[in-house]
């Protein structure tokens, strides 16, 4: 499939949501699976809006792990979005990936890790990398708004080219989810 | 009835019957199978590339033959899956309920126990109608069949019709003859996405 050369443009910080978007649509990605967050509210927007992308809101964040598997099968990229605490509901689900080889790109939007103010949030926040890594799932951190997009541009290559699954993490100091930090 | 007002149902339907029926009317169907028996009820009606196995993730095989649904919408997808495994993801059902992927139908093999655990009980056997629960999520349309002139009476729906649309199949419990499903996940993916794209990679 013949696809736009995808390139990461610098914009700014605050504007990343805007950046992956455009990342994404230019990575012909075509499912969109999401939890509703307020950290990815606005890139979830977007996504909504792009008559490019078919989008799924799930009831738990592992129907997205198994939608994304399915979507590869089809011939088709996709992207799951979700929270840091979502991450570990997807645990037995994301097994199909390294099983079979399919390649999966996340982006999580963390919680109780910078500045977090409920406390519920920390024990998931605190154990997601973690969890993702001993899942087999590629962690790639990022805390700089400015450097979001070209974070998730690698992630998609070593995802889609590389055939790996691999989750974005997003943190908290750039969402300023629930934080006061 | 018994006390929790359910009738109780005995079903006439042999699974690997049933199976091979609605398999030798499928087409170019995609076909994508829950863990456990239902994978071996599909790969004892003829292993093909348009097949894919899951032999584990329990509770993902509707959302795996959604999100195929959603990348192929020509096709047409049929997912074949037990009641405990849909069970295990009973809220793919409203996610799939509300986006309506009109080339997508789930075909439920309920035994009514978990046969690959030592035939304990499942929550079908006592009143849970996963029937209902489709359309009460969404589904245009669902049934539930207890009989093989059922299982005639809607193979359009499962394979032809605009769906989404979900059978359930209520099947007798009995042990059944291990049938080789191919273990090789990184195989048996890239044949299907082959054969449900034409493309090499």
């Amino acid at each position: 499939m013949a696809r736009k050369a995808a390139t990461a443009k610098a914009r700014p910080a605050g504007d990343w949501p805007e950046a992956v978007h455009a990342l994404l649509r230019d990575l012909a990605v075509r499912q969109v699976a999401y939890v509703p967050d307020s950290g990815l509210a606005r890139l979830i927007d977007l996504c909504l809006a792009d008559p490019s992308m078919r989008t799924a809101v799930l009831t738990t964040e592992e129907e997205g792990a198994a939608m994304m598997a399915g979507a590869w099968l089809g011939g088709a990229r996709g992207v799951l979005l979700t929270q840091s605490g979502g991450v570990g509901n997807c645990i037995n689900m994301l097994s199909i990936f390294e099983e079979c080889r399919i390649p999966l790109l996340m982006i999580v939007s963390m919680r109780g890790q910078w500045g977090e103010t409920i406390p519920w949030q920390v024990p998931m926040g605190q154990a997601t990398a973690a969890a993702l890594a001993a899942a087999g799932v590629i962690v790639r951190p990022v805390d700089d708004g400015a450097r979001v997009a070209e974070t998730v541009q690698a992630a998609a290559r070593l995802a889609f080219d590389a055939m790996r699954a691999v989750a974005v993490v997003v943190s908290q100091r750039i969402t300023q989810n629930g934080a006061r930090g | 009835m018994t006390m929790s007002g359910q009738r109780k149902v005995v079903p006439a339907i042999e699974r690997r019957t049933a199976v091979a029926r609605i398999l030798a009317k499928r087409g170019d169907a995609l076909v994508v199978t829950g863990i456990g028996n239902a994978a071996s009820d599909v790969a004892a009606a003829g292993d093909r590339p348009e097949n894919m196995y899951l032999a584990g993730i329990m509770g993902g095989a509707s959302m795996v033959g959604f999100g195929v649904a959603c990348a192929q919408p020509k096709r047409r997808v049929v997912v074949i899956t037990g009641d405990g495994e849909i069970m295990a993801g009973i809220g793919s059902l409203a996610t799939i309920g509300v986006e309506k992927p009109d080339n997508l139908a789930i075909v439920v093999i309920d035994n009514q126990v978990f046969a690959a655990t030592g035939m304990q009980q499942t929550h079908t056997a006592r009143g849970v109608d996963i029937a209902g629960i489709a359309r009460a999520s969404g589904f245009p349309r669902a049934d539930v069949v207890t009989t093989m002139d059922g299982v005639e009476a809607h193979l359009a729906e499962i394979v032809e019709r605009p769906g989404p649309y979900l059978i359930v199949l209520k099947v007798q419990a009995k042990p059944m003859d291990r049938v080789e499903v191919p273990r090789d996940g990184t195989f048996v993916a890239r044949r299907f996405r082959r054969a449900a794209t034409g493309a090499e990679d």
